[in-house]
């Protein structure tokens, strides 16, 4: 059986006496589509925090490409091609929507893959087309409406050529023609053979992008299989709805 | 050879004498810095300017510098929220602090600076007080009043501070806006009046300081820059936002200024702290009491 | 415009006003040209690791005095010659910059503008308790008699080196910021964590910036000792020069390399002015006046106020 993409054993995340993260094994494959649910506070910002290495884990390893992760900076990281967005979106306000870009495809695709440096502005304007921001690649970042600049967001996790890109709730207060957009982004990355793992509180999205989905409660990982099964669970429907 | 029995002595009391002194020095930063999340590295300039508003009260009047510095804290108090408004709504309000915040508190040391010269000179200035020659003898042991007096009103200073925080409605509010300000926004408390509160709060026990300090040595404008670092070095030593934390970090400063002092010159003292804070920094960022 | 046309204007325009010291007679002109070029320097290097990757240094003094020092530590022991001197000051000054960002700049901001001043003031204390350098008393350099080169003069030498300096800080400060490296200090300064996660080795940038900054400082005060025959540690680390190093980017416009250049030309000028016509203390007064106003009203600055302006005009579209 071949090696998955990324493996996550056994880990653990502590801030003082409070535990966020209790020994989380997570297996994602290439290409694979992974949904990550759970109630607010339950780690899952942690756990994406400790996998793309902005937080350093306590216990616990994580595998990523045939590489051990553990102690690497996020810019190694993502170097070997783990990409992530950030819930509140943080684009680099003094540049423009098209040089954001640059910066993930100057200092990470170009580790695994050949770029020409007269080639750069094009693959951004790619990108910019699949996110649907082509029309405003010269507009300042710091002037975007809030769903222009999740689309930001994500572009940039995918400017940076990635085989598995973490997306954090980057639907969070979308309206629904909104969700379907980013969602057919998210879609369109299969094609490419990326894998994500996405982080929803929208579980109509969930349920449509999922090939598999975890369930992470007050920082334990109580659930992980297809999303029909996970909707049926007890353990589940009990986190949510409350005792 | 002899074991410098007297020397030690006399260097262990001077710098715990000198601690609670620094104690006081930095309850401010450890409030500004610690708690709100504000550089003032400025802060020393008020220490400076507490100083000789004392010194001219003194020179004037006669009046005991310490009994003025407490008397006219509620001037300082009041500089102190001017100062934060203009901070907040030049920076906070526009997520500049970093930079653009710290340019703007050195701007203010540095004019703070420059002003005392232009009116007052380079030279230094020292004030006289009923106590200022005096020194208690225990032993082989000294214990100048110019030091003990300070250093008992420092103390009293600290601890009401924090007391002040820990005990009263406004003070908790005050150690709560460095945690979650969306939490007490919900119980209806402005978090705008308490960080401009407690800010003002820091400027006051800086003028008040200002006043230990020129009874402890004579001043001159530029001493402020020297005690940046060491401001930041009990604070950080002692972990930023324990007052506590403060005093430990103050009496370990003052302990090994006044060693050094001793045993290798007194022009060796600015480096200690700045090279504890250095060292703290590196090694153990957090403190030694800190969150 | 290519790095390399860039280049060669810049010297060229420094060859013109090197080629001055044959027409201008006046003494005092070189004396105040060289104090604004001084600074040029000062401003241009202070920009690399301030406004280009947003860390605040406040220790420009340390840097500028260790490249002094320098020389008169090599000069006292080895009689070297002026390229030599340089080039030792400004290696030195780096490695400093190398070794306090190495300690300092895996943290936050703050405290690594915390550190620069404690920084100056360490170095400071090491200077005055060092005798061989002169400790507090000072140390005196004889300038050579004789000028190479065919300047009237040795201080037309040391003049035309600091002119050539500045275009070389220029240079250097507009091929960072036009490079791949300019854009990932910029992506640092924006949103360093974002940057980070973006795929940019961050440490090691910061630790290049801070590396460049210290050793174009360190360069700018190698020449010191010889063009005042005298070094004293309080002239050396004096207050203004980290100030100016501040206020001057600050007051141009962070942004770019012409910023700098435009704050240290003005503010430089307006200095040299009031310092003749009123006093040295009120000189500084105005000089922190200004980084206040600035820094509160005006934060992107004259280069700031410029773009402002063009981008409030209509563009044909």
């Amino acid at each position: 059986m071949t090696e998955p993409l990324l493996r996550v054993s056994g880990l653990s995340k502590r801030f003082g006496g409070f535990t966020a993260l209790e020994r989380v094994d997570l297996i994602v494959a290439r290409g694979e589509r992974l949904g990550l649910i759970g109630p607010n506070g339950s780690g899952k910002s942690t756990l994406v925090n400790c996998i793309s290495g902005t937080l350093r884990n306590e216990e616990g390893s994580i595998r990523f490409a045939e590489h051990d992760l553990g102690g690497q900076p996020p810019h190694r990281r993502v170097r070997l091609g783990l990409a992530r967005s950030f819930q509140i979106p943080k684009p680099f306000a003094s540049m423009s929507v098209l040089d954001n870009l640059r910066i993930p495809l100057l200092y990470a695709a170009r580790q695994h893959e050949k770029l020409a440096s007269d080639r750069i502005a094009e693959e951004a304007m790619d990108v910019l087309r699949q996110v649907g921001l082509a029309d405003k690649a010269h507009a300042m970042s710091r002037g975007l409406t809030q769903v222009d600049m999740r689309k930001l967001e994500l572009a940039r996790a995918v400017a940076a050529k990635p085989s598995l890109l973490i997306s954090d709730e980057a639907m969070a207060g979308l309206s629904a023609s909104e969700v379907d957009d980013m969602l057919a982004l998210l879609l369109g990355l299969k094609e490419r053979g990326v894998a994500v793992i996405m982080i929803e509180h929208v579980m109509r999205a969930v349920m449509k992008f999922s090939d598999r989905i975890a369930v992470l409660v007050a920082g334990r990982k109580i659930a992980d299989g297809a999303p029909q099964s996970i909707v049926n669970n007890r353990e589940v429907v009990t986190a949510y709805l409350g005792e | 050879m002899e074991f410098p029995t007297a020397l030690v002595l006399n260097a262990i009391v001077a710098g715990l004498l000198l601690g609670g002194f620094y104690a006081a020095v930095s309850v401010g930063i450890s409030i500004s810095f610690g708690m709100l999340d504000v550089v003032n590295i400025a802060h020393p300039a008020f220490i400076i300017l507490g100083s000789y508003i004392a010194y001219i009260v003194n020179a004037r009047l006669g009046f005991d510098p310490i009994l003025v510095s407490v008397v006219l804290s509620p001037l300082f108090f009041a500089l102190g929220m001017l100062v934060y408004r203009v901070y907040y709504v030049c920076f906070e309000k526009r997520g500049q602090e970093s930079l653009r915040g710290l340019a703007f508190f050195f701007g203010i040391l540095f004019i703070t600076e420059v002003t005392l010269v232009l009116i007052f000179g380079v030279d230094y200035r020292l004030v006289e007080t009923s106590y200022s020659s005096t020194t208690l003898r225990l032993g082989p042991v000294d214990f100048p009043l110019r030091l003990v007096v300070p250093f008992a009103v420092s103390l009293a200073m600290v601890i009401g501070v924090q007391l002040f925080l820990s005990r009263t409605f406004f003070g908790r509010a005050v150690l709560a806006v460095a945690q979650d300000q969306l939490a007490l926004r919900l119980m209806a408390i402005n978090p705008f009046r308490v960080k401009e509160f407690a800010f003002a709060l820091s400027i006051a026990t800086a003028g008040i300081a200002g006043a230990f300090l020129i009874v402890i040595q004579p001043v001159q404008p530029s001493i402020g820059r020297e005690y940046i670092g060491l401001v930041f070095a009990v604070c950080v030593l002692g972990g930023l936002g324990s007052i506590w934390g403060t005093l430990l970090g103050a009496f370990i400063l003052g302990l090994a200024e006044s060693f050094t002092s001793t045993f290798f010159g007194p022009s060796w003292a600015p480096a200690v702290s700045f090279g504890i804070l250095l060292g703290a920094l590196a090694f153990r960022p957090t403190g030694l009491l800190g969150r | 415009m290519r790095n390399r046309t860039f280049a060669v204007i810049a010297f060229a325009i420094a060859l013109v006003l090197i080629a001055l010291t044959r027409v201008i007679a006046n003494d005092y002109f070189f004396s105040a040209v060289y104090t604004v070029l001084q600074f040029i320097v000062l401003a241009t290097a202070w920009n690399i690791l301030g406004g280009y990757t947003g860390y605040v240094n406040f220790g420009s003094a340390a840097f500028f005095a260790v490249g002094a020092y320098t020389t008169v530590f090599l000069n006292k022991s080895l009689h070297l010659p002026l390229p030599v001197l340089i080039v030792a000051g400004t290696i030195v000054a780096g490695l400093l910059g190398l070794g306090v960002g190495y300690l300092t700049l895996r943290m936050r901001g703050v405290f690594f503008a915390i550190s620069t001043l404690a920084l100056a003031v360490v170095l400071f204390t090491f200077v005055v308790n060092w005798d061989y350098v002169g400790g507090a008393r000072g140390a005196y350099i004889i300038q050579p008699r004789e000028a190479p080169l065919g300047f009237s003069r040795y201080g037309h030498l040391l003049y035309a080196t600091m002119v050539l300096m500045a275009a070389f800080a220029i240079v250097v400060a507009r091929a960072i910021e036009r490079s791949v490296i300019g854009r990932g200090l910029a992506a640092i300064r924006d949103d360093e964590v974002a940057a980070e996660c973006a795929g940019v080795p961050t440490l090691r940038l910061k630790l290049f910036s801070a590396t460049v900054s210290g050793a174009l400082m360190g360069m700018a005060g190698t020449t010191l000792p010889l063009y005042l025959s005298y070094v004293e540690p309080t002239a050396a680390f004096n207050l203004s020069y980290a100030v100016n190093s501040i206020a001057m980017p600050l007051i141009g416009g962070m942004m770019s390399w012409l910023g700098p250049l435009i704050g240290a030309v003005l503010l430089g000028t307006v200095q040299q002015v009031v310092q003749v016509t009123i006093s040295s203390e009120w000189n500084l007064f105005i000089v922190g006046v200004l980084l206040v106003a600035f820094v509160t009203l005006a934060p992107n600055g004259i280069m700031g106020w410029v773009e402002a302006w063009r981008r409030s005009r209509p563009h044909p579209r």
